[in-house]
């Protein structure tokens, strides 16, 4: 393992978001922030309780899961996509570095970042509405897992987006509106039979679910099938990265 | 001495089907200068790429100081130190934190001490905390040769350190790759300028669509290849060649002022003697006369238009 480089890329990335503190991790805050208000203070009003729990406490952990997701998908793909854009990848490529510890730096730096987010997010949610977090272990496993996914997946489009078009494709047309209708906001119970078992194979609805249970012990799904379905979809992104570097997809032609 | 760098039949199809390199072997040894020529397209830049593992080969092999590149690619990497064609740069970056970063990417620990010197001897020690972006193009290729030497590589690639540099800089580059010679640094470089060649290599390769076509040391290609040319400059001047003179290969230039004798050097008879009789005997006076070696550049583009 070469972990001097792996140590370089990750402290570089960092140096990066402390450079664009304000874009990286102000503005998300402030945009969660916004939510939170939003939909806790005008809907909230109407909905007083889901599941036994204050609609503005309810929506927190789903809050938290959309900005991990966002997050980590941004950061990563941008992450590469930049160097790659600006061809200062070749210095990386041509180093004595492997592929997983390319990975491992860049995806570690991206999920650090969300993580960051998404702990700045939980304390500001505890200034306004009463937390509890009855499971803190699957809290943080949770935590770490999807900031880890997802930060893989920005990295997948990152390397397969060739303009910034297709960079900024995959999140806002398809993770967003999977994480919208994934339960943020409400608990799938609430929806028509119909549209519950649709919702089902949408997977951002058992991350935030099991997310959701570590904090209230209520979910939508069985936390096992949560578990599963976000080591699923981790395996799953670990399998095209290496196929990515084994093919030089992209990044060696 | 085996060869610090070896190429094996390398081949380079790209995925289009285009084939950049065919069958392309070379030995480098160590501690020479090694000049790359050959003409736009030629595959310049896909050897250097390949064997420095930013393109896949397609087949063939490539050995670095007895590493093979592929199976063993962290110790092959770690001899060789690349400045790319293009210069890439990181707008934001600071030039000594870039130069450091490059230097752990190699698995080195930092080392402020040689990260100094380095940007000294590249005249950059003064923008050390400046933004790259804040470079100009000169300062950035040469951050770039500071880069790549950041982890004290064995052996430096230099694609085209020259090209669209003003002169000053082109003769900075030829001094910072005397003195990496010096201390033993092997550095293959591609150029279009034939002089460049002649100035810093030891030997010269010419490559043209994809296929090596000639390696040979500069000084026994210059005397091999070489043609001679002498130049009389004659006492009056000549509208046409003299018939009696035709078997010679002879120009006028000059507006018939000089008479110009083309000949082999390495040819049995320089024919240089007959000629001087028959002159005298054809009545051409001459004033003056002087003998040019033709350059590298003469001897390339016959060398390339013959292929
Ligand atoms: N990624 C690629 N995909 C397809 N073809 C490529 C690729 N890179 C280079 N080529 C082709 O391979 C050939 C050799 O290119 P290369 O860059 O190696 O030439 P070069 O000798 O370095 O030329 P120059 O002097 O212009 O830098 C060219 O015809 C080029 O179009
Ligand atoms: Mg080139």
């Amino acid at each position: 393992m070469n972990f001097e480089a792996i140590k370089s890329i990750y402290l570089a990335e960092m140096a990066r978001t402390r450079r664009t503190i304000m874009q990286s991790i102000i503005s998300p805050v402030i945009s969660t922030v916004l939510y939170f208000v939003v939909f806790g203070a005008a809907i909230g009003s109407r909905i007083t309780e889901v599941d036994g729990v204050s609609y503005g406490a309810f929506i927190v952990p789903g809050l938290i899961m959309l900005s991990l997701m966002t997050q980590s998908l941004s950061n990563a793909s941008f992450g590469i996509y930049f160097p790659k854009f600006t061809g200062t990848i070749f210095e990386v490529l041509s180093a004595p570095v492997s592929f997983l510890e390319i990975t491992i730096a860049y995806v570690g730096a991206a999920a650090t970042k969300s993580v960051l987010v998404g702990l700045i997010i939980l304390i500001t949610a505890n200034f306004f509405v009463p937390l509890e977090i009855q499971h803190p272990f699957w809290m943080a496993a949770f935590f770490m897992l999807t900031a880890v996914t997802f930060a893989l997946l920005g990295f997948i489009i990152g390397i397969w987006a060739d303009n910034f078009e297709k960079l900024q494709f995959v999140p806002l047309l398809i993770v967003t509106p999977l994480a919208f209708l994934g339960g943020s906001f409400y608990s799938i119970n609430m929806l028509p039979e119909f549209w519950q078992t649709v919702t089902l194979v949408n997977p951002v609805v058992y991350l935030i679910s099991g997310f959701r249970w570590s904090f209230y012990g209520q979910a939508d799904v069985s936390l096992w099938l949560s578990l599963l379905a976000t080591l699923i979809f981790l395996g799953g992104s670990l399998a095209v990265i290496h196929r990515i570097f084994k093919t030089g997809y992209r990044l060696k032609p | 001495m085996a060869p610090i760098l070896s190429v094996r039949d390398l081949e380079k199809t790209y995925e289009g089907g285009f084939q950049a390199l065919k069958s392309v072997s070379l030995d480098i040894r160590e501690g020479e200068v090694f000049a790359l020529l050959g003409p736009n397209g030629a595959g310049k830049t896909t050897l250097i790429s390949t064997i420095c593992g930013l393109v896949r080969p397609t087949s063939g092999s490539i050995e670095v100081g007895g590493h093979d590149a592929l199976k063993n690619f962290r110790a092959a990497r770690r001899l060789i130190g690349l400045v790319p064609q293009e210069m890439p740069t990181a707008p934001f970056e600071m030039v000594a934190d870039t130069v450091s970063f490059s230097r752990g990417l190699f698995g080195l620990k930092r080392d402020p001490a040689l990260v100094e010197s380095i940007l000294k001897d590249l005249s950059l020690w003064d923008k050390r905390d400046n933004a790259i972006m804040a470079l100009s193009g000169g300062m950035k290729r040469r951050l770039l040769v500071a880069k790549a030497l950041a982890h004290e590589p064995r052996i430096l690639f230099l694609d085209e350190p020259t090209a669209g540099v003003d002169v000053e800089l082109r003769h900075d580059m030829w001094r910072i790759v005397g003195e990496l010679k010096e201390r033993g640094v092997t550095i293959i470089l591609t150029t279009h300028y034939i002089e460049e060649a002649e100035e810093m290599a030891d030997r010269v390769g010419v490559i043209n669509g994809g296929e090596i076509i000639l390696v040979e040391d500069k000084a026994e290609l210059m005397r091999k290849l070489g043609r001679k040319l002498l130049t009389l400059s004659l006492s009056e001047p000549l509208a046409a060649v003299p018939q009696a003179l035709a078997r010679y290969d002879l120009m006028l230039a000059n507006d018939g002022a000089s008479l110009v004798y083309t000949y082999d050097t390495h040819a049995e008879r320089t024919g240089i003697t007959s000629l001087l009789t028959d002159l005298s005997a054809a009545g051409v006076r001459f004033q003056d006369l002087q003998t040019d070696q033709s350059s590298l550049e003469d001897i390339f583009v016959d060398l390339v238009k013959g292929g």
